[in-house]
């Protein structure tokens, strides 16, 4: 138990979430344990005792985040809802707490799988894995993310800014400009390859890269490569820096099932390779592609509100299709969106969601599409906020 | 009330005369429904045995059937098992649950012994009994054809018993509308000790729903995550292969019970995966009411398809390569209306113990004895253990408490031994079903070869599948939703104020009083454990996965972990103090 609560620590400072040492993280089998000592620990505990769980983390994000996540809560009574697909599908609602105490957040706790906890941080737990409570903790601070922005642009249209998160804009977005990594680019082995080791092996690195870049939150997003009438493909939930022994090979004709754990949007990445000569494909939650997705201003639209399932007018961010589409497979999945979007192109961005983008040998053009598109909604959105000031 | 009726309907078989139970509020409160009001109702008739005519056979419904709430048409059958002595409970799918509800009761509690075989007939303006004489010895198609056609019946649901119960299996089951069973630990075989032969349902009434915007907001919320689950609704998973989905997987984890538990690796498995039974019987797919997913199959020519466990003990667990006679076995099971699991490993027991790999004809010929109670089916017809021990080989039975295992070696899935060893119906691996996160990957993935750690994880899940059959939720549904979101239906339909954590503390209550109704027939530290074949054999590892045995210390030290976390004592037993915390007597 604690060779992985260490884990989870290590993996917030790595992806840049928390400073180093900073993270506390709780596990409980029958005594509860800490990956070190704190003098919270105390109240974290009487937390623990109130829930049903294994596994619990508390930490206070690095700026940007910190910064932004203290404004949301300043901003609202007891919770706050941000509108793309993180929480729309596993969070719900963001719950805060006004005060780092046992009576106050148990409540919270009771209801929803995390929280922030006002001026503190954020707290999360899990009930079979830290890595549970760490992806809820990065997955808050991604919907936080985008909320801010996409908030702030939708008031800066009506031309009624927040005069705080205005103030606040340039130092968040320098403190962004910290967070992420200094070079997007990455060396990627180059295809075609149909050895299903090369295969894996592609994908590895292609994963890892696309965490490094910082254009990936917690466990979400995937990767896929098409050889041999295959289909190999991340498993579902798992992390794009930890592929290893993660990579389910799915043949065309279904004639095995050893897939079933194969990522929610097999049947999409499946269609776009039968739609066309791509045979790769890599999908990350870049944060201002996922903003840029959110901000129409479409006056009297019959779908506003229902954007992630109803858009029906043809968006584009430059040549890049703005589409709709929920996770999976259902009649509004993005897999029914989502091929005829990409074919003849570099990519397409769900809404709310993230984007993906494909490759015609290997993961080279598929990452710099990523890394180009993210760069380009970045500016686009500079652009909006600037031209409305 | 909103959501339940407030009324269960008390049958006493023996005078044939019946009573409306009307609990009070805080009573469906604290146990929900299901697999919760059962054990309400149940707990102080726990020191009768099975077929004591006082110990009751309990259906019972909860607050979502009959309304909107996502796959929440299932139902409990609660009562003590005559396989293992313990306390035994179905979640079972098919339209009872709704039915029983639109008649307008939340249950039924049986108690009493019929002189002759009887029927019950049930609808919002009465309740009658009825001759079943006619009924014995026919086949389940053919009871519930002839039950279906009572028009006074017509769209109702039907609980019957077939030739299996009537012979005396004691893993005989209850089979709903024809294709869904309460399949395991002998319930058909209490009925049939009750003899009772069928229950029809007819209704019309409406639940009443408290928030219906609010129940259609938490609706929308499981379908998102339902779309979003590649086990339920993804190209490969149980919406397009039904549950024999997990076969291929199973194989590749090299974790596939082989002759009687010996070997986990079945060669002959990938020629037998779902997708074989796809292309062979060109199955199309039906399921419960009210539900989307419709994980059941049924061939071109009417063919029912095996789930995954019948699939996977009929054909490695048994040694047979011949799809179509794990077609024409779970014909003969459901036709007799018994357990395929319990079936399964016992004929591999016997095959074990008399030295043999079963021919196809002798595999069916003994299910049809075991089914009519012929030769050597009637001594196979004891399950498992019983026969083993007769044998003189008792640690040939793969059980615990004396129920068969199902499809999942623990050695490739360590999860599991836990389980299957706190499980309080047995060998069952339905009460914390570790292989979600241990091999499905859900919530998130842990590690199958350690033990370290999961007996928290094994409690927490006793206590959220408890809460599930007593929501009468589909399980299949939390590999992709979680209680979050249906704490939220749960209000929308009651009015309560409930939230995921207060219902694992109920969850938590159910399951604790389950334990005290075991402890009270005798069951303790020593019942809570596997057999010694899977700490002292190997399975079958392959080059880069290794099968090894388990580590009998690790096992014992995490079960005294799972004790000290459940608030047990040493010995698997009760505490004062815990019970007074929960609010149950010991």
């Amino acid at each position: 138990m604690l060779k992985l609560l260490i884990k989870y620590e290590q993996k917030l400072v790595e992806h840049g979430l928390c400073a180093s040492g900073t993270p506390l993280v709780g596990g409980v089998n029958d005594v509860v344990i800490w990956n070190r000592e704190d003098p919270l620990s105390e109240e974290l505990e009487k937390i623990i005792a109130g829930l049903n769980i294994n596994s619990l983390i508390f930490a206070r994000p690095v700026e940007p985040f910190f910064s932004i996540l203290n404004y949301l809560a300043r901003h609202s009574d007891t919770e706050f809802v941000p509108e793309d697909t993180e929480t729309r599908t596993f969070l719900h609602s963001i719950p805060v707490a006004r005060s780092l105490t046992a009576t106050e957040i148990i409540p919270l706790l009771q209801k929803r799988k995390g929280c922030v906890v006002a001026g503190h941080g954020i707290i999360s737990f899990g009930t079979v894995s830290p890595e549970q409570a760490f992806v809820v903790f990065s997955s808050i601070i991604f919907s936080a993310f985008v909320k801010f922005f996409v908030d702030h642009a939708y008031a800066q249209q009506v031309g009624a800014p927040d005069p705080e998160a205005k103030k606040m804009l340039p130092e968040v977005l320098a403190a962004y400009d910290q967070f992420l990594p200094g070079h997007a680019e990455a060396e990627l082995v180059t295809g075609d390859f149909s050895n299903p080791g090369d295969i894996v092996r592609a994908m590895i690195q292609a994963g890892q890269a696309t965490v490094n870049a910082r254009m990936v939150d917690s466990f979400f997003g995937n990767i896929s490569y098409f050889a041999n009438d295959t289909v190999y493909i991340s498993q579902t939930g798992s992390s794009m820096d930890e592929l290893e022994s993660c990579i389910d090979a799915c043949p065309l004709d279904d004639s095995a099932c050893t897939g079933i754990t194969a990522s929610s949007e097999l049947l999409a990445h499946r269609d776009i390779y039968l739609g066309g000569s791509n045979r790769a494909i890599l999908h990350g939650h870049p944060k201002f592609s996922v903003i840029m997705s959110m901000l129409c201003f479409e006056k009297d639209c019959k779908n506003r509100g229902k954007c992630h399932i109803k858009c029906d007018k043809p968006r584009f961010v430059d040549d890049i299709p703005v589409i709709p589409g929920e996770v999976g497979s259902g009649p509004r999945g993005l897999s029914n969106t989502l091929p005829p979007a990409v074919q003849g192109r570099r990519g397409a961005i769900v809404y709310g969601h993230g984007v993906f983008t494909v490759g015609q040998k290997d993961f080279r053009d598929a990452y710099a599409s990523l890394a180009e598109i993210e760069a380009l909604c970045r500016n686009f959105y500079l652009k909006i906020i600037s031209a409305s000031n | 009330m909103h959501g339940w009726t407030g009324k269960i309907l008390k049958v006493n078989l023996t005078d044939k005369t019946t009573e409306e139970l009307r609990l009070p509020p805080d009573v469906y409160l604290r146990n929900i429904g299901g697999k919760g009001l059962s054990g309400e109702l149940l707990l102080e008739h726990f020191r009768h045995s099975w077929d004591d005519p006082q110990m009751p056979l309990a259906f019972m419904t909860g607050p979502l059937n009959n309304t909107s709430s996502p796959t929440s048409g299932r139902m409990t059958v609660m009562s003590r098992s005559p396989l293992t002595g313990a306390v035994c409970d179905a979640s079972v799918g098919g339209k009872m649950g709704t039915v029983l509800k639109r008649a307008g009761y939340d249950g039924i509690v049986m108690t009493g012994k019929s002189l002759d075989w009887c029927g019950l007939s049930i609808s919002e303006t009465g309740v009658s009994f009825g001759n079943a004489a006619h009924l014995t010895g026919l086949p389940i198609s053919e009871i519930h054809t002839q039950l279906a056609a009572d028009p006074v019946m017509k769209n109702g649901a039907h609980a019957m018993i077939g030739p299996a119960a009537e012979n005396g299996v004691r893993y005989a089951a209850i089979v709903f509308d024809g294709h869904y069973f309460a399949g395991r630990g002998g319930l058909g075989l209490v009925m049939a000790e009750k003899k009772l032969k069928f229950i029809s349902v007819n209704g019309s009434l409406k639940t009443e729903v408290f928030d219906r915007d609010e129940l259609k907001a938490a609706q929308e919320e499981i379908f998102r995550l339902v779309s979003a689950s590649p086990m339920l609704t993804g190209d490969l998973g149980i919406t397009n292969y039904g549950t024999g989905a997990l076969y291929d997987l199973m194989h590749s984890r090299r974790m596939m019970p082989t002759n009687n538990f010996r070997q986990t690796y079945f060669e002959h498995s990938p020629s037998m995966n779902a997708y074989a039974y796809k292309k062979q019987y060109d199955t199309r797919k039906f399921g419960c009411a009210g539900c989307h997913i419709l994980c059941k199959k049924v061939g071109a020519k009417g063919e029912i398809i095996p789930e995954f466990e019948t699939m996977s003990h009929f054909s490695a667990l048994v040694g047979n390569s011949d799809l179509d006679v794990v077609v024409e076995a779970n014909r003969i099971c459901n036709e007799a209306g018994m357990d395929t699991i319990s079936a399964g490993v016992t004929l591999a027991t016997y095959a074990e113990i008399t030295d043999q790999t079963l021919s196809t004809e002798n595999f069916l010929q003994l299910l049809e004895n075991i089914a009519s109670g012929q030769g050597e089916g009637v001594a196979l017809g004891q399950g498992a253990l019983r026969f083993a021990t007769e044998s003189g080989q008792p640690q040939v039975a793969m059980v615990s408490k004396g129920m068969e295992f199902p499809a999942y070696d623990p050695r490739g899935a360590q999860g599991m031994a836990l389980a299957y060893a706190t499980s309080t119906r047995g060998g069952c691996h339905l009460r914390a079903y570790p292989i979600a996160h241990e091999i499905l990957r859900k919530p998130v993935a842990t590690d199958r070869f350690s033990l370290s750690g999961k007996a928290r994880i094994i409690k927490i899940s006793e206590d959220m599948n408890a809460v599930v059959d007593s929501l009468t939720a589909c399980k299949f549904l939390f590999f992709a939703a979680s209680l979050e979101e249906y704490a939220r239906a749960l209000n929308a339909v009651t009015g309560m104020q409930t939230s995921a954590q207060e219902l694992l503390k109920l969850g938590e209550r159910i399951y604790y009083r389950e334990r005290i109704m075991n402890a009270r027939n005798g069951f303790a530290v020593n019942d809570d454990d596997i057999p010694a074949r899977f700490f002292e054999e190997s399975g079958s590892s392959s080059e880069t996965i290794l099968i090894a045995p388990l580590k009998r210390s690790e096992f014992l030290e995490e079960r005294a972990a799972y004790y000290r976390i459940r608030g047990l004592d040493e010995q698997g037993l009760p505490t004062a103090e815990k019970c007074a915390e929960l609010g149950l007597s010991c």
